[in-house]
């Protein structure tokens, strides 16, 4: 019987080989997270010995994780891949946005700005992400090729019907599709696909000491210079890993043991706490968060 | 561990949402801060004893206003046995298009009916969708038996009745369950109070139903999706054809053809997982190398030489118009099959099917939204297909409104 993770692969590689087909200026936004990782991986089999026919993006909130940086440069440098940097502070200079605020200040939605304008300066015509249905359920509703107006925005009323293996990524200059490689991939997946490629991953996905600050919903965030904390808060130091790796004002850590893979894989088949829920503070918020961030240009 | 990926199908009250969420929660496979959040919303819905499972798949904010399902929405699952795939459909005659999303990568359609109301026009509607896009397996699911006292009289009655239609239709292969969502009757455990049924519960059931392949055909199939050419300076004559098996098997030195063109040649050399291999197979991503420098590119396919598929510019299909604007003749089309596509126009619409008795009707030439009918295309440059039934990765393709940029119909030839 065949396995579940060949079948997997095989779509995502079919997705990718479609994107370079059918468009002139597609985009891999690569975050050096897990699930951008993967993809990364899923592009080398689908396109070497030739180099991707697109560049890597990140676009930087400021927020991110050191680790997750130095990752992601030297996964680039390593593969001789292009990688373009677009930061979110300049975002906020050039268009004269006011910054997030807080205790946690969250440049989640200040991001969509930088993603609109990379897409505006490259002119790309698609953009491959790492998103995933099983994450939150307005992503559980997103076609594989997700087309969106000139102003990024989702429609989840008028999508268009995706029938087969047969994806229409026709346009009109000026908008663009975000594709989703692995929508039918779930977090343990992804994990179980990187244990048997062997797939390197930044350090702050395996468990280590870090300084936290306990949240009043009970999440712990890494002390870090971007947090305004007062004298109430509560420093603790915790054994603890990433689940999902985003900004670190808005991304909690979850306390564990696992020193490698298998720990890992071992740990989110008990796991009762989703992967958003126990990571994202910024899906608490409401019901249709999401829903509402895609309407807007979000990924 | 293999992968079942199934759809389901029900009128709007049929409780298609709450079975998916009874399946999902007594499965385990719903995370305590999900749970947390439904008893919040469920709280606030007025419903405050226990939770609305529904609220699980509909994820728009027009859903839940609304507590109807509007489009697909997928979720994932997995036992000790399988993982699964879910495309929850939505049962609305006016979402027909969304539900043939969800429906077309299926290998098993779970069509819901009221034990009440036993089989509806919706029932019928859904069922035709099934067999037009050759779902290898249908499982009509009895819910709400415990509205009609768990009755074996009851849902033996909708089992003679269901049999009669599907036979008219055409559907592969049928079975039937009892159940209740909402009181936990059947779907993950086994009922007391359905003690008659001898057959298994649904999560049993989607656990080992055999979805055979129907795929038949054994011939070798292969469509280029993009062309690997590095041009550096060692890998100078590098030009690989990358692209997936759509069916049998390739080989090292094979013979084969390229279509349209009809040009021959030999493989020399398969690429799989990054390696050179000297065969590969059935949904295999593969790049293949040709001994002779031909012209060929995107959407052209690659056959034995002795075993090609027809190739034509005239075809004959079923297709569900999917369009708000109604279609007219002199609309233009790019139709496209996998990687292919060429510009296409409908020359006639021969008759419709009317989707509730399967019965042919005159055509006065017209397509609205959601309607399904037999037509005659002509393309610009020829289709190389393996009918439906033989092979659905060749046998299907949608048409592209040129001007609009939107899928407008769905085809199977």
């Amino acid at each position: 019987m065949k396995d579940y993770l060949d079948e997997l692969e095989a779509e995502a590689i079919y997705i990718l080989r479609e994107v370079a087909g059918q468009f002139d200026r597609p985009a891999l936004l690569f975050s050096g997270g897990k699930d951008s990782i993967c993809l990364v991986h899923l592009a080398l089999k689908a396109f070497r010995p030739g180099k991707f026919p697109f560049p890597l993006v990140h676009v930087d909130t400021g927020h991110n994780f050191r680790e997750a940086l130095d990752f992601r440069d030297s996964l680039a440098a390593e593969l001789g891949e292009q990688l373009i940097v677009r930061n979110v502070v300049d975002t906020i200079a050039k268009n004269k946005l006011q910054d997030a605020k807080g205790k946690f200040p969250s440049r989640n939605a200040l991001q969509t700005h930088t993603l609109l304008d990379v897409i505006e300066e490259f002119e790309f015509d698609a953009c491959i992400g790492g998103a995933r249905r099983d994450e939150e359920k307005a992503r559980a509703k997103e076609r594989v090729f997700s087309v969106r107006d000139e102003f990024g925005q989702w429609d989840p009323k008028l999508q268009r019907p995706e029938l087969w293996s047969i994806y229409n990524g026709k346009i009109e200059k000026g908008e663009n599709v975000r594709v989703f490689p692995i929508s039918n991939w779930t977090e343990l997946d992804v994990w179980n696909y990187i244990k048997r490629e062997n797939i390197q991953l930044p350090q702050i996905y395996f468990t280590h000491e870090r300084e936290c600050v306990i949240t009043e919903h009970g999440q712990l965030m890494a002390n870090n210079e971007f947090l305004n904390l007062d004298e109430t808060d509560r420093i603790v130091t915790k054994k603890v890993r990433y689940r999902t790796v985003g900004d670190m004002t808005c991304t909690a850590a979850v306390e564990s043991e696992a020193f490698t893979v298998d720990d890992i894989i071992a740990e989110i088949s008990d796991a009762k706490i989703s992967e958003r829920g126990a990571t994202r503070m910024d899906d608490r918020i409401s019901e249709a968060a999401m829903e509402d961030r895609k309407k807007g240009g979000y990924f | 561990m293999d992968l079942l990926r199934f759809f389901t199908a029900g009128n709007v009250d049929d409780g298609k949402s709450t079975l998916i969420g009874r399946l999902l929660y007594d499965s385990h496979s719903i995370s305590t801060d999900i749970i947390e959040t439904l008893t919040r919303q469920s709280k606030t819905r007025g419903e405050n004893t226990t939770i609305d499972l529904a609220l699980l798949t509909d994820g728009l904010r027009a859903e839940r206003e609304q507590g109807i399902t509007i489009d697909v929405a997928y979720k994932y699952f997995s036992t000790d046995k399988r993982k699964f795939i879910i495309a929850d459909t939505p049962g609305h005659a006016q979402y027909t298009r969304n539900m043939f999303t969800g429906a077309s990568t299926a290998q098993l359609a779970i069509i819901l009916v009221d034990a009440r109301n036993g089989i509806t026009d919706q029932t019928k509607r859904h069922s035709i969708i099934s067999a037009t896009l050759g779902i290898p397996r249908v499982l009509l699911c009895i819910n709400k038996m415990d509205l009609v006292a768990y009755s074996e009289e009851r849902f033996n009655e909708i089992v003679s009745e269901y049999n009669v239609f599907s036979q008219l239709i055409g559907l592969n292969q049928v079975d039937f369950i009892p159940a209740s969502a909402l009181a936990g009757d059947n779907v993950v455990h086994r009922s007391e109070r359905l003690d008659w049924f001898k057959g298994l519960p649904l999560l049993e059931y989607l656990e080992t139903v055999e979805t055979d392949q129907r795929e038949q055909l054994e011939a070798a199939r292969f469509q280029v999706q993009y062309v690997i050419r590095p041009q550096t300076e060692n890998l100078h004559d590098y030009r690989g054809y990358a692209g997936s098996i759509l069916s049998g098997e390739f080989h090292t030195g094979d013979e084969v053809q390229i279509l349209p063109s009809g040009l021959t040649t030999r493989i020399s050399r398969i690429e799989s997982n990054l390696k050179d291999v000297p065969s590969a197979g059935k949904n295999q991503p593969i790049v293949m190398h040709l001994e002779d420098d031909l012209d060929v590119s995107r959407g052209n396919t690659i056959v034995p030489k002795n075993a090609a598929p027809v190739t034509e510019r005239s075809l004959e299909a079923t297709i569900c118009w999917m369009d708000h604007a109604a279609f007219n003749s002199t609309q233009k089309f790019l139709l496209q099959q996998n990687s292919f596509r060429t510009k296409a126009v409908i020359k006639a619409v021969h008759s419709k099917i009317d989707i509730h008795s399967f019965r042919d009707l005159e055509s006065d030439g017209s397509l609205n939204l959601n309607e399904l009918a037999k037509v005659s295309i002509k393309t610009a440059e020829a289709v190389s297909f393996d009918p439906f039934r033989d092979l659905p990765k060749s046998g299907a393709f949608i048409l592209i409104n040129e001007n609009t940029n939107q899928t407008v119909a769905a085809g199977v030839i």
